[in-house]
């Protein structure tokens, strides 16, 4: 019986990617473990190896076709004795003939946190975002589409024609082109003494950039992700935050931490863990959490600018999606400012980073049920706009917080907290968290959707406040 | 490659089936007591210069110790006697203002031997605005970027990874520059010490690990916290050169400091220097170090004190007279006395100070 080969995911993250080439065609003969294709995820170029032995019938998916979905039959494998006639009936097979394995592969990447309960499944790349509205962006001004992923690397690339003394300092940014292919390119346009690969060294590398920073650098370090920057916590707080202060203003650190945070995908609980509260915590540090790529642009070429440290907290589940983008020669925008994504008068929703993905949901949702909910991307955490905050509050006396990290002492906490001092005779309600569960993360599944916060607890927590 | 390498790096050296340079076998020997190799000779005035500068760190910290004990000066107080003749002979092999210096939390000789104001180091002490930090850092956080003086930092082995990073901007500028990086036997056993090490080798940048072994890590002795009690070979599985250095005499710190210097300056990367010192105070001021015996302080202070030894040659050389050397122990305690009455004086910081440089 003629098998399928099927478009594997080569990544926790992967929903799709690139058949860059065929390296065999039809009626060769393949042993397991050849390599039959190469595919080009949103990370890297992987080789595709034949599991089994046949001969190649049919090949379903041109080379060069993009946006391959996983598990979408790319091949026909033909066992001795069958021929092509086989193969062609193979697609029809294709509803009853996946096994049932396959279809949980698919299913793992369809548990990414964006599918959540209620809402309907989008394709990541199919999220657009209303932008205009953004007062820091002139009237007028022409937009082109792009990831958050690109937009993150044109910020670093400008930044870096721009001025000298900007580096990008972190494990695979170079040779790699970036674990998440955030840097790629760079090694290219810029070279290896300004696109730096480490060794994995967190700790290490960390200080010295912070170093290079005391003596006038502007080291953009990249942590593979925000997890192993716990080995550097350290150098971040105490010696690049503390720094100004400690010398009476005499030296200071310019110098970005970055790199992709929180959960991302059956990925377990030390590679999924939010550290926006921690930093967020810190005086002598500005934390940025951009959700669109707009704000990734505009904000981390901001951040790089910037003379004091600034954690740039990513999200990997993120990196894929598209934007608009506004299409000027220097788009900076400021730290600092919180964003009104969508105005409304009935209750008010808070969050940044990938939390938006569910607020802007259950907005959407809420209006099909005559709820009018003004959602704010705080796109900073410190300093925090809070007064942008209240003021959306005086107006619709109503609060919800959505994030992805842990309930006690969260960023939604802090904005409770500060609405009872500034706002209190201005709520009509007690201002609701929605936050990822206080538990660390699990590996299974239908336990890792349920430890994230999702558009149905948004929801409900919206209709609780406005008491509906 | 006619640099003097240490024994690490020459058994480096011999394996390679290179020739081991000449004065490695000097270098190896420095553990033995009483061998000191290549000792610099110092003409009268360097003689003179280096009594002064560990005179004024020696008396500096004496009166610290006292203003302490007056209650003028709080929390911690690392001071820095015996160990003097570490950075007085650093600081005379580079240059002042150009190379950089970063260092631990005791820290105030390394702020003198730069060069950094007596006054300002001590009203940092007190807490008061005229303090290089405004008042807002204390003993263990000043800075100088005039001196090149990067702290001052009070986790310890942090330094390292910043020293490091100081380096690697010479590095990234193309100057002839080099990064002192002044740490501890304590420190020289943090996990980012080593990370360090390896970054610095593999991309050969211009530091010094100058490892102040002065034999206890708080009140843990190096015997009992150290697996490799020889610092000089902390390097060695990252192929860095190190030499052990008696770091009680002023002249073999210069030499050794040269060595180093040259080495680093020539872009062949970093280098290590076990500086085999003593400190006769107790860790901090709240320490009445009753992990050694009265015996082991006092035959340090009475065989080995670095400014003794210079004394001594002073006057045997004929270089200076006893009445010379009371003038500049006079001089010296001017200074201090006139820092420690500016410490006393200066106002405390405004109130409104609370609020500044948390962000540029």
């Amino acid at each position: 019986m003629p098998i399928e080969i099927l478009m594997p995911a080569l990544s926790p993250t992967m929903e799709e990617g690139t058949l860059s080439k065929w390296l065999k065609k039809e009626g060769d003969s393949v042993k397991s473990g050849d390599v039959i294709a190469e595919i080009e995820t949103d990370k890297a170029t992987m080789e595709v190896e034949a599991i089994d032995d046949g001969k190649i019938g049919k090949l379903l998916i041109p080379e060069g076709s993009q946006n391959v979905k996983v598990n979408t039959p790319i091949a026909v494998l033909l066992a001795d004795g069958e021929d092509a006639s086989a193969a062609s009936a193979a697609p029809a097979k294709d509803e009853h003939g996946v096994p049932e394995a396959a279809k949980n592969g698919s299913g793992e990447a369809g548990s990414a946190p964006a599918a959540s309960a209620g809402a309907a499944p989008a394709a990541p790349a199919a999220i657009k975002t209303e932008i205009a509205n953004d007062p820091d962006i002139p009237a007028g001004t022409e937009f082109v589409t792009m990831t958050v992923r690109e937009a993150l690397r044109d910020a670093m690339a400008e930044e870096m024609r721009r001025d000298a003394d900007v580096f990008v300092i972190g494990e695979e940014v170079a040779e790699y082109q970036g674990a998440y292919k955030i840097t790629q390119g760079l090694l290219q346009e810029f070279g290896a003494d300004r696109v730096i690969d480490t060794p994995i060294t967190e700790h290490g590398f960390a200080g010295l950039a912070t170093g290079a920073a005391l003596a006038g650098l502007k080291p953009i370090v990249e942590f593979m992700t925000f997890n192993f920057a716990m080995q550097a916590i350290d150098q971040i707080i105490n010696s690049a935050a503390k720094t100004l202060y400690m010398s009476g203003g005499q030296l200071g650190a310019s110098i970005v931490f970055r790199g992709p945070n929180g959960a991302a995908s059956r990925v377990g609980a030390q590679h999924s863990q939010d550290y926006s509260a921690w930093y967020s915590q810190i005086p002598g540090l500005k934390v940025v959490v951009p959700y669109t790529a707009a704000d990734a642009k505009g904000l981390l070429k901001a951040a790089i600018r910037d003379p004091n440290p600034v954690v740039f907290l990513e999200n990997e589940m993120v990196y894929g999606h598209s934007f608009e983008v506004p299409k000027l020669d220097d788009f900076v925008l400021p730290i600092g400012k919180a964003r009104i994504h969508k105005a409304g008068k009935d209750v008010t929703i808070v969050s940044f980073g990938i939390g938006m993905s569910y607020a802007i949901k259950a907005a959407e949702q809420l209006a099909a049920e005559g709820i009018d909910a003004e959602v704010i991307d705080l796109r900073t955490l410190r300093p925090l706009d809070i007064d942008t905050v209240i003021a959306s509050v005086k107006k619709t006396g109503r609060c919800v917080t959505v994030e992805e990290g842990w309930p006690q002492n969260s960023v939604g906490s802090e904005i409770a907290s500060q609405l009872m001092e500034k706002a209190f005779d201005y709520l009509d309600a007690p201002v609701l968290k929605v936050t990822g569960k206080d538990v660390p993360m699990p590996y299974a599944a239908n336990l890792e959707k349920l430890a994230l916060p999702n558009v149905g607890e948004v929801i409900a927590a919206v209709k609780a406040v406005t008491y509906r | 490659m006619a640099v003097a390498k240490s024994q690490v790096s020459s058994k480096a050296a011999t394996t390679d089936g290179r020739k081991p340079a000449a004065r490695a076998a000097k270098a190896a020997s420095a553990r033995t007591a009483g061998a000191k190799p290549s000792i610099a000779e110092f003409s009268r005035d360097e003689e003179l210069a280096a009594y002064r500068e560990m005179l004024l760190i020696r008396r500096f910290e004496e009166k610290a110790g006292q203003m302490y004990g007056m209650g003028l000066i709080h929390g911690f107080c690392h001071l820095y006697i015996g160990q003097e003749a570490v950075v007085v002979g650093m600081q005379m092999a580079i240059r002042t203002g150009e190379d950089q210096v970063i260092t631990g939390y005791r820290d105030h000789g390394h702020m003198l031997a730069t060069g950094m104001d007596a006054k300002g180091v001590m009203a940092e002490l007190t807490g008061r605005r005229d303090g290089y930090s405004r008042g807002k850092g204390g003993s263990m956080h000043m800075f100088s970027i005039e001196k090149q003086f990067f702290g001052g930092h009070g986790i310890v082995g942090a330094q390292v990874s910043l020293g490091t990073g100081l380096a690697f901007a010479n590095r990234y500028r193309k100057n002839d520059r080099v990064s002192l990086t002044y740490f501890g036997d304590g420190a020289a056993n943090q996990g980012q010490v080593y990370e360090s090490f390896n970054m610095a080798e593999l991309w050969k940048l211009p530091v010094i690990y100058i490892i102040e072994n002065n034999r206890y890590a708080m009140g843990t002795s190096v015997s009992r916290s150290s697996a490799q009690t020889d610092f000089s070979k902390r390097g060695l599985s990252f192929n860095i050169p190190g030499e052990q250095v008696d770091g009680m005499d002023v002249r073999a710190v210069r030499a050794a400091g040269e060595r180093a210097v040259e080495w680093c300056r020539a872009g062949k990367g970093p280098y290590i220097l076990e500086m085999q010192t003593y400190r006769y105070r107790g860790h901090s001021m709240s320490d009445p170090a009753k992990y050694r015996s009265k015996d082991e302080v006092q035959k340090m202070r009475t065989e080995h004190d670095p400014i003794e030894q210079v004394r001594l040659r002073l006057i045997d050389k004929g270089w200076a007279s006893e009445d010379d050397l009371k003038k500049v122990d006079a001089e010296v305690r001017d200074i201090v006395n006139e820092a420690a009455d500016f410490a006393q004086n200066s106002p405390e910081p405004d109130a409104s100070e609370l609020w500044t440089d948390i962000l540029k």
